[in-house]
């Protein structure tokens, strides 16, 4: 009676099997793709990658992976809080907002205040309305989409009227956010002093706690998890909120990176954010998804950005063509898995 | 025989229909002449709503013919039956519930004249033709849906459970109309589980048994048994009953509910189930059983009546309220319980992680003993334990059931388990019921298949019409008892 995976499977065309193996073990061909776009950017530009190509010292150009590594964490960051509520069937659109706020706040409190309340008032910020995204969410019921795009609204238009409070006293970055954000060990960026706990904690989060499987199961059939005795909203809010905080972390880093607070200072951060969870194998309805996957998504994107900046085009030509891979190889990778 | 054929409006024979590997329907046919009303009657899983869906045109036989006025129709769609003369009133309204009453008419090209007088003549009064359909009543929507029909003066009108929501008067107006208009000379298919109504308003009866029609009987005192004897088929050996006869039921009842009404199907239920009992739940399709256990498993509120658990009163909020008071479900629609795509032991292990308290670290091995338990217990087929939707059906309901079963199981509400599953399955399902049972536990067992009620159930509660009409000994009871009790052909009794 029972219908067998083996069975079904050798009746499939192979792009069919294919595509299911890759919806069910996504950062291996990822890492592939990964290594394929790097070695296309290395016939584009010999020696970029591998300097010894080029004719200079060295087999890998360690700058230049730690140079991709570290604009790819904050993309990675705020990918996490995609991976995070897309689990649940929803989405965080107000994360590059708020990344920008608490950048933004924490710049200006600085000056005022000292290192510790800054970052903390900004990281209070986050968690400010990922509370309200996971109220609307779980209480009210309002789409996820609607719900963190309008708080993303309202945030942008909060941050501005602050602008106009705190236009007097200047910007100043805290000294170890600048460490983190542009500082290297070994070559390697800082970073991921913060970057590769963070990422062992959301993957832990999602594959060993009871609130990971919870989050799979309101994106696999929320009236199953309501059966089981799961308050929804009691999920939704903690969700929310840790996306909020998640976000503001992003923001700060970014901060110490880029060093120039601006009003939109990590909002292009947002489309790459969620096609680096959608090419690292999670469903946007839901139930599935990886953050290793969406860290590999994150590092394809940087390389790709890479690529259009080599093309030496103008910047709203790159800008445009960046948005237009973007989509394509999404809607690609949807196309290949049947996910979606 | 000529003037059989000449008066005949609606002849539909042979019909068969599979889908997939399940046939539905085998031979089924229905005879409707002028001035005739006929009853379709057919226990559950007869074929019934198959046989009404190829009638209307909803669906294509894959054998058979359906003749209107002797020529043969070709009723590809529900618009083409309408405009050959078969106007059906489904046991959903059909209306639109955004638009107002005239916006419905219209789209139906129905003439507002003709509709205002059925619905006076059907005694619903102050309607008006910017009513929103969305703010009305159940009952009124089923007037409206019925004075539409009639508006359009079809040959045959088809009425599917037409009174099912109706309060008394409204039922009496529709008989009347009902029969008139097969007094006028035109023909009435008329599907009801109630027999006082068909030995009313009816002619002739047409009995569906596993997807074949089994009689055609005329109506007259004392059909009622008949009928019964024949919607009974052969029977399926589903093996014996393991365990013994009713146990004595002493001290507190587990549940105890008094007089719970859920407006507007539900007016009068009560019962009492004790622990190490099986309390079978005998209905019909669509008698208010899914909104009892709806209410017992806290997804929603009763509109009034009490409701005791341990001797204490209870009121659910979720059915995170059910669960801490003991109360599980295990619901008839296997989808509604699963995370199809996700694994064996995450959807058994569901549960556990479930109250803000447990959503830290999973404790993987205590976990895994009590999955494994469970699944042990219940003989799951794990081979494809990846995602759960890769299992058969059978193996589904068993995680569903095995959920609870690593849960712990205090009170189990059952709502109908073996719908859809194959007979060796349900054979390991009842001596687990029983089981459980033994050990304490008390289960509420709907089905909608009569002839597991005496193989697993202590005493059944038979509800009719939203009100419990019959408490039965359920081990002593023969598939004609509970079949005249499910018809409400038993005298009322109180349940106490």
């Amino acid at each position: 009676m029972s219908i067998h995976p083996e069975q079904t499977a050798a009746s499939d065309p192979r792009l069919v099997r294919f595509g299911r193996y890759l919806a069910d073990n996504p950062v291996i061909p990822l890492i592939a793709f990964l290594f394929f776009l790097i070695g296309v950017l290395e016939v584009m530009r010999p020696g970029i990658v591998l300097p010894f190509l080029g004719g200079r010292e060295g087999i890998i150009s360690t700058f230049w992976v730690g140079n991709l590594i570290k604009f790819a964490i904050p993309l990675a960051m705020i990918a996490a809080c995609q991976v995070l509520t897309m689990l649940t069937a929803g989405i965080d659109l107000s994360a590059g907002i708020v990344a920008t706020c608490s950048a933004f706040v924490c710049a200006t409190l600085m000056p005022l205040m000292g290192p510790v309340p800054a970052v903390l008032i900004a990281m209070a910020v986050g968690m400010i309305v990922g509370l309200v995204n996971g109220f609307g969410v779980g209480v009210v019921r309002v789409h996820p989409l609607i719900m963190t795009l309008g708080t993303g609204l309202i945030a942008t238009g909060c941050l501005q009227v602050y602008q106009r409070f705190v236009i007097a006293t200047g910007t100043e970055i805290p000294a170890f956010l600048e460490w983190l954000g542009t500082g290297r060990t070994f070559a390697m960026p800082n970073g991921l002093f913060l970057f590769v706990p963070f990422a062992i904690f959301v993957i832990w989060l999602m594959r060993a706690t009871g609130f990971g499987r919870l989050l799979f199961a309101l994106g696999s059939n929320e009236h199953a998890a309501k059966l089981s005795g799961v308050r929804s909203w009691q999920v939704f809010l903690a969700l929310y909120a840790l996306s909020g905080l998640i976000a503001s972390v992003a923001g700060l880093l970014y901060l110490g990176m880029i060093r120039a607070p601006s009003l939109s200072l990590a909002n292009p951060l947002m489309l790459p954010s969620v096609a680096a969870a959608v090419i690292g194998g999670t469903s946007i309805f839901g139930g599935r998804g990886s953050f290793a996957g969406a860290i590999v998504g994150a590092l394809i994107l940087r390389v790709i950005d890479t690529m259009l900046t080599l093309l030496q085009m103008p910047e709203g030509a790159r800008i445009a063509l960046f948005g237009l891979i973007i989509l394509l190889v999404t809607a690609l990778y949807v196309r290949i898995t049947g996910t979606r | 025989m000529d003037e059989v054929q000449r008066d005949s409006l609606l002849d539909a024979s042979g019909i068969a229909k599979s889908f997939g590997a399940v046939r539905a329907l085998s031979d089924a046919s229905l005879h409707v002449a002028r001035g005739q009303v006929v009853a379709l009657m057919g226990a559950n899983g007869a074929g019934k709503s198959t046989f009404v869906k190829i009638i209307t045109g909803a669906l294509r036989p894959d054998s058979g013919k359906v003749l209107i006025r002797g020529e043969e129709a070709r009723v590809g769609s529900p618009a083409q039956a309408r405009r050959s003369g078969l106007v059906p009133v489904y046991q959903e309204p059909s209306l639109i519930p955004d638009l107002d009453v005239a916006d419905n008419l219209r789209l139906g090209d129905t003439p507002v004249e003709p509709f205002l007088n059925w619905v006076n003549e059907l005694g619903v009064g102050g309607l008006r033709l910017d009513h929103m359909i969305a703010d009305l009543p159940l009952a009124t929507l089923r007037i409206l849906d019925l004075a539409r029909a009639l508006a359009a003066e079809p040959d045959v009108l088809l009425l599917d459970e037409m009174t099912a929501a109706l309060p008394t008067d409204l039922v009496e107006n529709v008989l009347r109309v009902v029969r008139a208009q097969a007094d006028e000379g035109r023909g009435v298919i008329y599907i009801s589980h109630r027999f006082t109504e068909i030995s009313e308003l009816c002619d002739s009866a047409t009995v569906l048994r596993d997807g074949r029609s089994v009689g055609d009987l005329k109506i007259e005192p004392g059909v009622e048994g008949r009928v019964v004897e024949m919607m009974l088929g052969a029977k399926i050996d589903l093996g014996a009953r393991e365990t013994g006869g009713a146990r004595a039921k002493e001290g507190t009842p587990r549940i105890r509910a008094r007089g719970l009404a859920v407006a507007p199907k539900v007016t009068d239920v009560s019962l009492d189930l004790y622990p190490g009992e099986v309390l079978g739940v005998v209905a019909l399709e669509g008698q208010g059983q899914d909104e009892v256990f709806d209410v017992l498993a806290g997804f929603r509120r009763p509109t009034s009546g009490t409701f005791e658990v341990d001797g204490s009163p209870v009121s659910f909020g979720h059915p995170a309220d059910a669960i801490s008071a003991g109360l599980t479900f295990v619901p008839g629609d296997r989808a509604e319980a699963l995370l199809r795509e996700r694994s064996v032991h995450e959807n058994i292990a569901l549960p556990f992680s479930a109250r803000v308290g447990s959503w830290g670290p999973l404790k993987a091995r205590h976990e895994r003993e009590r999955v494994g338990h469970a699944i042990d217990k219940l003989q799951i087929d794990t081979r494809a334990k990846g995602e759960v939707q890769r299992l058969s059906g059978g193996n589904q309901q068993k995680v569903t059931i095995g959920r609870w079963l690593a849960h712990g199981v205090e009170t189990l509400l059952l709502f109908d388990p073996t719908r859809g599953i194959d007979v060796r399955t349900k054979r390991q399902i009842y001596p687990l019921v029983r089981e459980l049972a033994d050990q304490g536990a008390a289960v509420l067992f709907y089905t909608s298949e009569l002839e597991e009620v005496p193989l697993a159930c202590d005493r059944a509660v038979v509800i009719f019409n939203g009100r419990v009409v019959d408490v039965i000994d359920a081990a002593e009871a023969d598939e004609e008892t509970l079949m005249r009790a499910a018809y409400g052909l038993t005298e009322d009794k109180a349940a106490s």
